[in-house]
Order: structure tokens, then sequence, then C-alpha cells
């Protein structure tokens, strides 16, 4: 099993609410998805050339105000923003730089997320535990993408939790499993991919991710997936200023999109979308099979 | 006693926004004399709605249900005034289910008897491994609907995904639209009166309103029946 959950708010006057909207959402897909949770929020990209990196370390003792100081040493004007044991950094130094200072001086502390409006949180534990420790309610932003797991092909840990990242302000989630991730990795290692957990999803998130890099549209991209992944799927991406969704052509996971003037809401099941303001009078539909549907960001 | 029937036949109504499902499927399967008729209020999708009822009773969904609603029906008339999630009416045996809305996947899955109303679309598999049990759709199947359906009919009155029908036995399925493709085994054959007449009382059973004649019957090559040891093998 699993959950997915997406929200897009086209009503600018709910972003500062996009937390509150958000967390009943995932708290309702527990039961899909009950051993860890996590989501990527997009909010206003960051001034200029700077990125945003979002941090995680296992150690909740992690002592993130002496790495605050040491980071602005080495790398320059950095802001820092804790919660618990992840930080979202904000920086005008490349990304690859902060990687390569990270594996050499915090092995234990892994990116998450690089991009300018990306923010991304994972953890294991009840997805109501997981949005509390991290305050999930109090995010605002434009659209989120959001997960909540049952482990069924890799161990539940922090990494193995979604949603998964690749390259810049791109996430991906997922509800199913994959038959084949390990020939679609060997595939990506072979290209240049650094792997970073056991999960299947890493595979399909960093595969979308190189066709799309080489040039594919997203529909051109899963058509591709359609041939070399084995299994079944329904995923739900986001990217800088879009929410895209699909479902293997066997719809073997369900999901369901309530629309309405104000928001795009996604979740795996009804009961994730009941309380949302207005959903009575959304126009309800199930997504078709094969079939990739996107949303923007007005 | 006579007080106790008095105040249960009264109008019962649980709104699931306040009391837990258990409650009301407790209520469901204990002594329903003189219990006409219940009403579920705020369902939000809750899963197993009223599944298990072996009485004449009559159920009101008012909203969206999740998966299983009205699973295993024996007797009972469930209308549930939305869409309903996966396996709604699943191993139905008798009665009637209504859904308003659209059904998803694997909508009258096994049923054996009674009537399953789609008034919206129902998703993937509807209809599978049906035994027994008439279903109508307002709207169209998704794909591998009827696969391996064993006894039973199925009126679809817009249109059929793919594969419909694979490795039927004795269902017949009616389609008024275009089927996007048969599955193996499934053929398309003529309407006889008896045809006819099927069509026009399930339209009818469902509140649906369409000439039979505009309708295709889909039934078994029976080409599967029996292992074909020469057959090619090779898939």
């Amino acid at each position: 099993m699993c959950g997915i959950v997406g929200l897009l708010l086209k009503n600018r006057a709910l972003r500062p609410q996009l937390g509150e909207l958000m967390v009943p959402m995932l708290i309702g897909m527990t039961e899909r998805g009950p051993d860890s949770s996590g989501m990527a929020v997009f909010s206003d990209r960051v001034a200029g050339d700077h990125r945003k990196i979002s941090l995680y370390c296992a150690d909740r003792d992690f002592g993130w105000s002496s790495f605050e100081g040491l980071l602005r040493e080495h790398l320059g004007a950095s802001r820092c923003e804790i919660k618990v044991n992840h930080c979202i950094v904000t920086t005008g130094a490349d990304p690859q730089r902060v990687r390569e200072w990270l594996a050499k001086d915090f092995p234990t502390v892994h990116v998450l997320s690089v991009g300018r409006s990306i923010d991304l949180y994972k953890d294991v534990g009840l997805p109501a535990a997981v949005a509390d420790r991290y305050a999930f309610k109090r995010l605002s932003g434009t659209h989120v993408v959001a997960h909540t797991r049952m482990a069924t092909e890799s161990a539940v840990t922090p990494e193995n939790a979604h949603p998964y990242t690749a390259g810049e302000d791109w996430c991906l989630v997922h509800n199913g499993s994959l038959a084949n991730p390990g020939s679609i990795r060997r595939k990506l290692e072979k290209l240049g991919s650094r792997f970073e957990s056991d999960c299947d999803t890493e595979g399909a998130c960093r595969y979308l991710h190189w066709r799309i890099q080489s040039g594919d549209a997203l529909e051109t991209a899963l058509e591709h997936a359609f041939e070399d992944f084995d299994g079944f799927f329904t995923f739900l991406m986001g990217t800088e200023n879009k929410l895209a969704l699909v479902r293997d052509p066997f719809a073997c996971k369900p999901a369901v999109v309530a629309e309405t003037d104000d928001y795009v809401a996604i979740a795996s099941e009804f009961r994730s979308l009941a309380h949302l303001p207005g959903v009575k009078h959304a126009e309800l539909f199930e997504p078709k099979p094969a079939e990739v549907y996107s949303w923007t960001v007005q | 006693m006579d007080g106790a029937v008095k105040a249960r036949s009264q109008p019962v109504v649980f709104d699931l926004a306040r009391q837990q499902l258990r409650e009301l499927n407790q209520f469901l399967h204990g002594d329903l004399r003189g219990v006409s008729s219940v009403t579920v209020e705020n369902p939000d999708g809750a899963h197993s709605i009223a599944v298990g009822l072996n009485a004449p009773v009559k159920v009101e969904v008012n909203g969206h249900a999740g998966y299983y609603v009205a699973g295993m029906n024996q007797g009972g008339s469930v209308v549930i005034h939305g869409n309903a999630g996966p396996g709604c009416a699943e191993n139905m045996m008798s009665g009637r289910v209504e859904v308003t809305g659209f059904a998803s996947g694997g909508a009258g899955a096994s049923a054996h008897g009674g009537l399953l109303v789609i008034r919206g679309d129902a998703g993937l598999r509807c209809g599978i491994s049906l035994k027994g049990g008439d279903i109508v759709v307002g709207g169209d199947v998704g794909s591998f609907s009827a696969f391996m359906a064993q006894a039973g009919r199925m009126v679809v009155c817009g249109s059929a995904g793919e594969g419909l029908g694979d490795s039927i036995y004795e269902a017949v399925i009616y389609v008024r639209g275009n089927v996007t493709s048969l599955g193996a085994d499934a053929r398309l054959e003529p309407m006889g009166e008896d045809d006819l007449t099927a069509v026009a009382k399930l339209l009818a059973d469902a509140g649906m309103e369409h000439s039979p004649s505009e309708f295709k019957r889909i039934a078994s090559a029976k080409a599967l029946y029996h292992w074909n040891a020469d057959a090619d093998l090779t898939y």
C-alpha cells in the first residue's frame, strides 16, 4: 500500500494555509501508510542564483548551530532554518560544492532536495507524528507533494521514505511497487546517477528525471517508463510550478482528484479530501490509466 | 417490547462525522425488526460501509463511500448518493446496490446475485469474476471488465475499455457504445429476442431509458473451455 497526497492552490489568498489544508489530507492516508511519511513543499523561489538545500541527519542531537558556523566559513553567506533533525540551507554556493563539502566533513548529513523553491521533509513515524515534528501545519506555499508509506520492498528508514528527488525542483512519490528496480538502477548508474537508498521509487524518480533532462517532455518520459518499468504505480510528481499525476496502464493503485476554483487536490482516496473547503461542489474524478494529468501554478 | 419496536421504527440516522463506522455496521448486523431504513450521513470516503447486510433493510448513504461499500450484501437495498470506492458491492448475494455517481475499480466483483446499478462510469475490472449478479452501468466501464465472468449479466450504456470479457464463461455482456477491444475468447454475437427482453428488463430495473436494440451482445466463444494440448503454447 501507501498513500499519496497533492495540493496545488489556485487561489493566492490560500497560500499561507497550504500546510493547514494539507495536514488532514496526509493524516487521512495513515491507514495506507503508517510507517513513514514526507512532503515536498514548493514556495516562492529564492532570489538570484541562490538555492535551497534540504538536509537531514538521523542524529537528533546533531550540532546544527556549529554546523551553521562552519557552513558559512566554507561556503560563504548562507542561512540555516533548523527543524529538529532537518535543516533548510539557503545559499549562494554551488550545490555541488555543498555536496562535496558535506561528504567530506559531515558524512551523516544527507541532501534531501536542491532547488529554488522546494523544501523537503521526510521521516519514519505515523503521519500525524511526522507532521507535528516538523510543524507541517505552519508551512505556506503554492503546492505540495506528500506521501504516507507502508514499506513492502525495503526497510523502514528515513532515506527510504518518500518523496524522492533528482536534480533541482523535481520530486516524486509512489504508490505501488516495481519488480525491476535493480535493472533500472544499474542502467542509471552507468549513466552517472548516484543512488542514496534501497527503495524502488528512487529508481523511478531518477529515471524520469534523466529522461526529462535528456529532452523528453513528461508525457514522452512516461511513455518510456511504461515500457521500462515492470510493476504498478500511481506517481505524483512536483516541479517548481507543476503537479503531475499518472497511473500505470492497469490502474492497479487508486487516485482521486478534486478540483475547484481555489485548488486541485489529489489523494489515493476520497477520505483525504473530505475535509477540504468546498469539496462537496468540487469536480471529482478518477484519473484514467496511462494518462498524464498536470496542473500549473498560475 | 412494543415501545422498543416503536422506538426503532423511527428513521435511524448514523452520522459518521460523530459516530464510529463499527456502530453502524454492528447495528446493521443486529436485530433489524421494525427498522425499514437507515441513513448514513458524512460517509466521507470511509471503508466498508454497510458490508455484510443480511436483511431486507434500506440504507441510504449521503455522500461518497470508500472501499467495499455494501460488499457481501444479502437482501439489502443500498443507495450511495455519491461515488463509491474500489470493490463496491463485491460478492453481493442478493438485493440491490445503486451508486448515483461513479464507482472505482472492481465494482460488483464476484457478485453471486442481486443488482448493482452505477449511474456514472465504472472503473477498471467491473464485474470481474461475476458469478450470477447483474450489473447495469449508465456510463462507461474501464478495461478488463467482466474478466473470467462465470454467470450473470452486465449492461453497459456507454463504452467499454480494453480486454472486455477476457476468458469469460457463461456471463453475457451487453454494450451500447464502443468496445475498445475484446478479451481472449470473448466475441460479438447477434442479439436474440431473449437478449432484447433481458436488456429491457434490466434497464427498467435500473431506471435507465435506452432502446435495447442499440446494444451489442458479447459472450464466450468457448474456445478456452477445454484444454487444447495441440495449441501453440508460446506466449
